[in-house]
Order: C-alpha cells, then structure tokens, then sequence
C-alpha cells in the first residue's frame, strides 16, 4: 500500500478544515497557515509509523494549534518541544475532544476561511487565487501557471490579497442565520468564477484549466455536504458537474471548438451526468428556485438529450425566461436568443438580439450568434462582417479559429450558390 | 453463501483524490472484479453517487421525504460487490484483495446475504 498517496490525500481532504478551524484559533490567516504546515510535517513523520489517525482533521487542528502555540513560546525563550511519538500515541484520547470541540464549529470555520478570501475590496480574480492558495493549498508556481502570470507577480498577488484580507479583520464571531446566507452566497458566486475561470478557455494550458475546474466542483460539493439543505447549492454543485461532463467533447483533436449540437455525445461523462441530474432533480423538489437551479435545469436539459434533435429547446428558452427575470442580463437574453431561434426561427432571435448591440459590443459571443443567426437568414454579407467582429474579439486562437470555419463555411455556400 | 462487501470511505477523502488517483483504483478494482467474474465468484456491483444527492424517505405512515442522510459519520456508503464464496475465510480473502487493489484509505464491510432478488433490470 502507497502510504505517502494516502497520507497526501488525507492531508488534502483535512486542509479546509483544519485551516478553517486554526483561523478561529489564531484569528490571523498566516499563523493558521504556518501552524497547518507544521502539522502536516509531523503527520509525514509520524503517521508511517504510527498508523493514521482515526480523525485526520482532528489530529491535525490539535498538532497545528499545538505547534502554533509553541512557535509563539520559541520565539520568547527556546523550549524543547514534546517528541512526536508522544503526540500521537495521544491521538486518540484528543481526537475525541478536538471533535467535541470543532463539531459544532466546523461547518462555520470552512464558511470562514473561504469568505475571507472573497473580500469585497479584492478582484474577483484575486479572490479566486487566494482561496486556491489558502482553502486548497495549490502553490504559487501552479497558480502562476493556471494564471498565466509569473512566479513573482503571483507571490505579490497573493501578498497583497492577503494583507488586504488582514487588514480588513477576520470576522471570527460565529455567524446569524442572515450573515450566514450572504455568507453562503458570496462564497458560491466565487467558485462559480472558479469554475468558468478553468472553463472558457481564456488561455493558457487545457489541463491546467481543467484542474480549475476539478478544485471548484470539490471545494462545491464540501459546500453542499456542510449545508445539505440548500437547493441552490445543491443546483450550483449540479451546474458544474453538468458542465464539465462535457469536456472531452467540447475540443476536438486539433484544439478547435465543437459546438454543444456537433458534440460526440458518448464523449460526456455519465458519472458526472448522473450525479448532476440527481442533485438538480432533489433541489427542484424544495421549490426555492434560484439562478444555479435554472442554470442546472438547462444544463441538465442537453445532458437528457440523447441526440441534438431530442433536446427540449421549448423548455430550455423558458428556463433562460426565468433566469432573465430572476438575473435581468444582456448575456442570458443572448443565450435566449439561441433557445428563440430553434423555437421560433432566426428571425425572432434576431429580433431578440437587437437591443444587445450596445452592451455587449465588446462580447465575442453576441457577434458569433448575430452572424450564425445572419447565416441562417441568408444575409451573407452582414453574417461575415459580424463574424469578422467576432474574430477581433475572440480571446482565444481556439474562438477565432471556430469563427473562421464559420466564414469559410458561407464562402463554400456562396460558391455553390454561384454554381447552382 | 453470498456475502455482501460493502465499501465505505470517507467522500471527503475520495472527492480529493487526483484524477490519476481515482483512474488507479479504478483500474486495479477492475482487474480484481475481472478475476472474480471470470471464476464465477461475482454478482451484483454498484458504486452510488455521493450522499449528497440523496433523499431520505422515513419508514411511516406519512413517508417523510427529507434530504440526507445528514449523518455526521466520517465514512459513508459508497457501493457494494456481492460475491459467493463456501466460507466466511474465502470472502475475507477478496475483500482483503480489493482493499489492497484500493490501497487509498476506507474500508469494507462484509456481511452475508440473507435474500437476494435478481430483480428484472
């Protein structure tokens, strides 16, 4: 048996925890963090030996806080520290209390932890660094990466969010049921931009991209199993899995986009869908309808169709009606447009459509559906010139070349207009 | 005797692991359960989407439906294999195999089957 794998794993799953619950200790993010590292260490010393404790969170808040509180002593006057064997033969009897202690609070520490990394001062792009650097313990060369930075420029990134963090107080009291929703709120927001971070292919590497997915469904579904009654986090969780199921579909083998409707379908990932559909169906049961929900809800709709032609635009152009009331935004009236136009016809979803020109006129998107739209009209020359705007605005060489099989799809159609 | 192996873990710990990890296990529990298979020894085998997804319907007159199970446990049910060995000593055996095959932590439960329904699936 791989004991380092298990150990490394059981570290992993125990961090957010762990920290969450050394930062009420220390109420200073930094000590938390320095605390958590020692006990990590002496984990990897002792746990070979000595077996894994029953409670690894448990074991390690009482070895971080204990190590936490001897770093301050050292620093007045230099004291032996107990040998760890001893600290882990005791493991047992403290883990016990470390649980009677942390149970009630643990569901609020991890709240916590990830709350203060999504400061209201702080950019969302620094908040999702900084709680993938605190709450899941990536290191700053594989932030930098996912980033697109360098080393340093994400050392100081994250240097700066945290002292602006620090600077702003920990909110340590236990929170009121109101505090808790925002709280709650504020948090899923996050690792929604998380989440389509890794998932619109703004750059850089594919895997490390997906990686950003994979961490924002994890540290979602620790969300979901703190607060299990939640439907919206039940339908944000739902949303993820729905949406990265499709991964291996959506590039084909020369990097290019596959549109949802070209996709090789047996490509999705069924344990995903599975688990995707189980939960949008479960929170659809409490009747508390909310974005991630409706979101989920259309997700789960292409996810159900077997083929292209088996999905349920009907319902899913109703779905983006009630997102569009519920979250008034020129981007889900764009995705509308598309459910109108398989409804209703290119005409309506052109018509639909219209009034976005103006806020969204730096968006890739509204210019790739007005000229697909301007396509099915047969109005080539508007359709390419809006292409054209779409490629400018592409932010990826993957987005400008699907745009550029779009233009060489009307030339082909011209020409063999012209032939006919 | 059929026996039941029942395969906990803790879906914390599972949620964790890398994509590399999770396509080790399942292939090293692949290969056990071709074994099995292939000597007549395997039955039923399902793996359960995560608690999270569940619904809990209480045994009453009135069947209250309610999201769970909200248990506190560290481990929670994660699928089964239901295998047919002569004696408790064999069953022990290849749910020793698989839990070495597994190698990342959980256990298995194993308990003998009283009724088992094929069921028409």
């Amino acid at each position: 048996m791989n004991e380092i794998a298990w150990i490394d794993t059981a570290l992993a799953a125990a961090r957010p925890q762990a920290i969450g619950a050394l930062l009420r200790y220390f109420r200073n993010l930094d000590t938390a963090e320095e605390a958590f590292q020692e006990a990590c260490l002496r984990a990897l010393r002792t746990w070979p030996s000595n077996g894994p404790p029953r409670d690894a969170a448990a074991w390690l808040i009482m070895v971080g806080r204990n190590a936490g509180i001897d770093d301050a002593r050292r620093r007045s006057r230099t004291q032996a520290l107990p040998p760890d064997d001893v600290i882990s033969d005791l493991d047992d009897a403290e883990a016990g209390l470390a649980e009677r202690l942390d149970g009630a609070n643990y569901r609020d520490d991890i709240l916590r932890l990830l709350f203060v990394c999504c400061h209201p001062d702080l950019p969302a792009t620094q908040q999702i660094a900084l709680a993938l650097r605190i709450v899941s313990g990536l290191s700053v060369k594989e932030l930098a990466r996912a980033f697109l930075v360098g080393e340093s420029a994400m050392e100081q990134r994250i240097t700066r969010a945290k002292a602006r963090v620090a600077g702003a107080g920990v909110p340590f009291e236990t929170p009121g049921a109101v505090e808790r929703a925002e709280r709650l709120g504020v948090v899923a927001a996050m690792l929604y931009l998380l989440f389509n971070e890794g998932y619109s292919a703004s750059g850089g590497e594919a895997h490390v991209r997906s990686a950003l997915c994979d961490e924002a469904i994890r540290l979602a579904r620790l969300l979901l199993r703190l607060f299990p009654a939640e439907p919206e986090i039940m339908g944000l969780v739902a949303l993820l899995l729905l949406q990265h199921a499709r991964t291996a579909a959506r590039l084909d083998a020369d990097d290019c986009i596959v549109l949802l409707e070209d996709q090789d379908r047996r490509l999705w990932n069924g344990e995903m869908i599975t688990e995707g559909l189980g939960l949008i169906d479960k929170a659809m049961r409490h009747r508390r309808s909310g974005p991630y929900q409706v979101q989920a809800a259309i997700a789960a709709l292409h996810a159900r169709a077997a083929r292209p032609e088996d999905t349920d635009w009907t319902q899913i152009e109703r779905l983006y009606a009630t997102l569009e009331r519920m979250q008034p935004s020129p981007v889900v009236t764009l995705n509308r447009a598309v459910a109108v136009a398989k409804v209703q016809g290119p005409e309506a979803a052109l018509a639909l459509i219209e009034p976005l020109a103006d806020p969204l006129a730096g968006y890739f998107l509204f210019f790739g559906v007005r000229g697909a739209l301007l396509q099915q009209l047969g109005r080539t020359d508007e359709a390419r010139e809006a292409f054209n705007r779409a490629i400018a605005l592409a932010n990826t060489p993957a987005e400008a070349a699907h745009i550029r099989l779009h233009i060489d799809r009307l030339l082909t159609d011209r020409r063999s207009d012209g032939d006919a | 005797m059929l026996y039941a192996i029942l395969c906990y873990d803790s879906e914390e710990a599972v949620a964790s692991w890398s994509k590399e990890q999770h396509a080790g296990v399942m292939a090293r529990l692949g290969a056990v359960q071709d074994k099995l298979r292939q000597q007549g020894r395997l039955g039923p085998a399902a793996s359960l989407v995560p608690t999270t997804a569940a619904v809990t319907i209480r045994k009453s007159q009135e069947a209250l439906v309610l999201d769970g199970p909200f248990a506190e446990t560290k481990e929670q049910l994660l699928g089964f294999f239901i295998v047919d060995y002569a004696s408790l000593d064999e069953a022990v055996e290849t749910a020793q195999e698989l839990a070495r095959a597994n190698g990342l932590g959980g256990s298995y439960e194993l308990r003998p089957v009283s009724v088992l329904q094929p069921g028409g699936l």
